[in-house]
């Protein structure tokens, strides 16, 4: 095996165990951690299929964002749904054999690479040119959206411009994901490829320490996932409840 | 007009978002609290020495039992859509008055102390050491948040400045850092049970003095009980109501209300505020020793009903914590909600038909309604969600012909802020006061010139307070700020009622006839 195929596999394993420990030790807390009061921004749901719908339109369509402001909620969205659809359509490159609709939408998906970096490069403008976010931002996340658009430019030039060999990368991640190293492929020394996988192993890292925990957040955020139902439930906290006794 | 040294914001016809000026409000503070109005709230009196570890041990401390302050403060990712959204970033256009900004000045110390990225590479993530100058700007921009909640409406995860606020103040008062009007206040509730410091001689007297009012213009003897043992309903209102314009008149609306109903009800000298500042000062334990109150008042006189009067934090502790702090009240009527509004009480009445409205009575005014923060975004009426919306518009049509709302973003769940609530009703912060209502005063000047309106009403005893010392300094006059209750007092003609106004408009019917 060659040094880079071996440097990938020790980045990779870490980075993949760092992202699932530090999530789920965060989610963990997240959960632990009690909301002793009822603080849902009225109007709210009465009902939890209530709170349900409300979270999908809110992690679905982005309500709030659209709500206030609609630059920000365009590139937002965009980049969001196709950083999604590309994720969905990179199934490809992990199963064996791939899911019948990971085959159908990849040929059409893969163009979505371009509205996600311009989704990107919107939400840079406005960080860049609004003084009001200019002024709340700090270096990181200005380094947030460059890691992002180097995953997004990286790839994209490993499908439209420098073809890589995609057979061998994905036999790579095959034989990781098997623990299998005596058959172990060299990872191909394409520049673009490399670059794509270590930004990627870079944001796998950073996810669970970075402002990225807005992705499980959203659904522990009590504004949002509470049931508008305080008089007819008596909702209390443990702590709370011992300043009772 | 007041003689100021600052300058009162233009208004514009509609309010714009104005560019950014770093900061014009950074010399705005209130009185810290003295050691006499900190220590029966259970805080230190003064600054310890080692203040910078209690600080981070109390933040610790907030974040282990608020997952919102847990979850908020990781989870902000800059996108800046609250940055536009906040009364005082309008009226003030300090950054740290834009929510983010504000919750900005939180989140870097936990940053710095709480997380592995400020750790060990705090500049990369804008993260700061707790110094002196920055207490003094969390002192500072801490008190310039009305925890209105109206950041909370447009933030994609629900991020609410409020629950920030509340937390950083509750911080500053454990290390001796407390604002002086709310625990003041707070002291005064625990010593002799309302905000204002009334005793109960004073307001036996001052509801006497009610009745004869109400006797002498109506003919009718409507009763305004104290301490009543037996009573169906306590009512439970802002101690603002007792005297204070044009509080006093919602008031006599709720004992006429309640008279025409036919039900007994009573307030309490022991639960005579409905205000819970415990709330603004982010303090769980007090907020929570100021509703057991209401719970022991209740049992005291027995009674099978809770109604609060007009009051928009107030109604938020009652309709949304209540339950929580000082529940379960499984000793009333659980027939009705515990507790209910006054004007969930008025709106049924009026489906009802128990209620003899002339709404010509109020002919002399074009109405709009202000929508309270705390009611329109942290609580509800009714049954359905948003009938915290129409309920009191549904009253205020009710009882009057001439009703106009104001442009739908500022109303409902966007309604901006009266700029005095959330613990900043004080004269030691009227620059900010006055420069955080330009949003709303702006959609009311565009009201009157548009649809002739004369009069705004409101619910809340902190926005009837605020509203009538800010708007003469926009040059718009302090009696047109009314009562909700104030309306359907003038409209309600109690059985047995001999009034000029019965012959005038008996006359006219004759003329039309």
């Amino acid at each position: 095996m060659s040094f880079l195929t071996i440097t990938f596999a020790v980045l990779f394993y870490s980075a993949t165990i760092l992202l699932i420990v530090g999530l789920a030790r965060r989610i963990r807390m997240y959960v632990k951690t009690p909301a002793p009061l009822k603080i849902p921004t009225t109007p709210a749901p009465t009902t939890s299929g209530g709170v349900v719908l409300r979270m999908f339109r809110e992690v679905v369509f982005f309500e709030s964002l659209f709500k206030a402001t609609k630059w920000t909620w365009l590139f937002g969205w965009v980049f969001h749904m196709a950083l999604f659809a590309v994720l969905f359509r990179h199934l490809r490159y992990f199963q064996e054999p791939v899911w019948e609709p990971v085959i159908w939408v990849s040929p059409l998906f893969k163009y979505l690479a371009f509205a996600m970096i311009i989704g990107l490069l919107g939400l840079w403008a406005r960080r860049i040119f609004v003084d009001r976010v200019r002024y709340i931002s700090a270096p990181s996340d200005h380094l947030m959206l460059a890691l992002l658009l180097g995953i997004g430019v990286s790839g994209a030039m490993t499908t439209f411009v420098a073809h890589t060999d995609v057979v061998a990368v994905k036999s790579f991640f095959r034989h990781l994901m098997m623990f299998d190293f005596s058959t172990m492929p060299n990872l191909p020394e394409d520049p673009f490829m490399v670059a794509h996988l270590a930004l990627v192993a870079a944001l796998m890292i950073i996810f669970p320490i970075s402002k990225l925990l807005h992705a499980p957040g959203v659904f522990f955020s009590p504004t949002r996932n509470q049931v508008d139902n305080p008089r007819e439930q008596r909702h209390i906290a443990g702590w709370a409840r011992k300043l009772e006794q | 007009m007041a003689k100021t040294d600052f300058d009162i914001p233009q208004l514009e016809e509609y309010t714009e978002t104005p560019a950014l000026e770093v900061g014009t409000m950074a010399h705005s503070k209130p009185f810290v609290a003295k050691v006499q109005f900190q220590e029966p709230l259970g805080y230190p009196g003064e600054l310890p020495e080692d203040w910078q570890k209690q600080a981070i041990d109390a933040m610790g401390d907030l974040l282990g039992k608020y997952r919102s302050l847990q979850v908020y403060l990781d989870s902000c990712v800059k996108c800046g859509a609250c940055t536009d959204k906040c009364h005082y970033y309008l009226g003030t256009k300090d950054p740290k008055n834009m929510p983010v900004g504000r919750q900005d000045l939180l989140r870097k110390v936990y940053r710095r102390y709480f997380t592995f990225a400020g750790k060990y590479f705090p500049a990369l993530v804008g993260a700061k050491d707790l110094t002196k100058d920055v207490l003094d700007d969390w002192y500072s921009y801490f008190h310039q948040c009305s925890q209105c909640r109206r950041c909370s409406v447009f933030c994609p995860y629900g991020i609410d400045t409020a629950e920030i606020s509340m937390a950083a103040r509750e911080i500053m008062a454990r290390i001796g850092v407390g604002q002086k009007y709310c625990n003041e206040i707070i002291g005064k509730v625990f010593k002799i049970g309302n905000n204002l410091g009334l005793p109960e001689a004073a307001l036996a007297d001052t509801l006497e003095g009610l009745e004869e009012d109400v006797e002498d213009e109506t003919g009718v003897a409507v009763k305004y009980p104290l301490d009543q043992k037996g009573a169906d309903i306590l009512l439970v209102t802002p101690s603002a109501d007792f005297f204070a314009e044009p509080h006093v008149d919602g008031l006599i609306g709720y004992g006429k209300v309640f008279h025409e109903a036919g039900v007994s009800w009573t307030l309490s000298s022991k639960a005579s505020e409905a205000a819970n500042f415990g709330m603004f000062i982010g303090s769980y334990e007090n907020m929570r020793r100021i509703s057991m109150r209401i719970r022991e008042a209740a049992l005291e006189l027995g009674v099978k009903r809770i109604i609060f009067g007009e009051c928009g934090h107030a109604w938020r502790v009652a309709y949304s914590f209540l339950n929580t702090l000082a529940g379960p009240f499984d000793f009333l009527d659980p027939k009705y909600p515990v507790p209910q509004h006054i004007l969930e009480f008025t709106w049924e009445e009026i489906q009802k038909g128990t209620l003899n409205i002339d709404k010509s009575a109020n002919d002399d005014m074009v109405l709009t309604y202000h929508d309270s923060c705390n009611v329109a975004r942290a609580s509800r009426m009714g049954t359905e969600p948003g009938g915290q919306f129409m309920i009191p518009r549904n009253v205020i049509k009710a009882v009057c012909n001439n009703f106009v709302d104001m442009a739908p973003e500022t109303i409902h769940e966007n309604t901006f802020c009266c700029g005095g609530g959330g613990g900043l009703l004080t004269d030691d912060l009227m620059e900010l006061r006055v420069k955080g209502a330009k949003p709303r005063m702006e959609a009311l000047s565009h009201v009157i010139e548009e649809h002739g309106v004369t009069n705004m009403a409101a619910m809340c005893a902190i926005c009837k307070s605020q509203f009538t010392k800010v708007l003469p300094y926009y040059g718009m006059s302090m009696d047109m700020i009314v009562s909700v209750h104030q309306l359907v007092s003038n409209a309600i003609v109690l059985t047995g009622q001999h009034t000029d106004e019965d012959q005038v408009s008996t006359g006219d019917e004759q003329v039309a006839a």
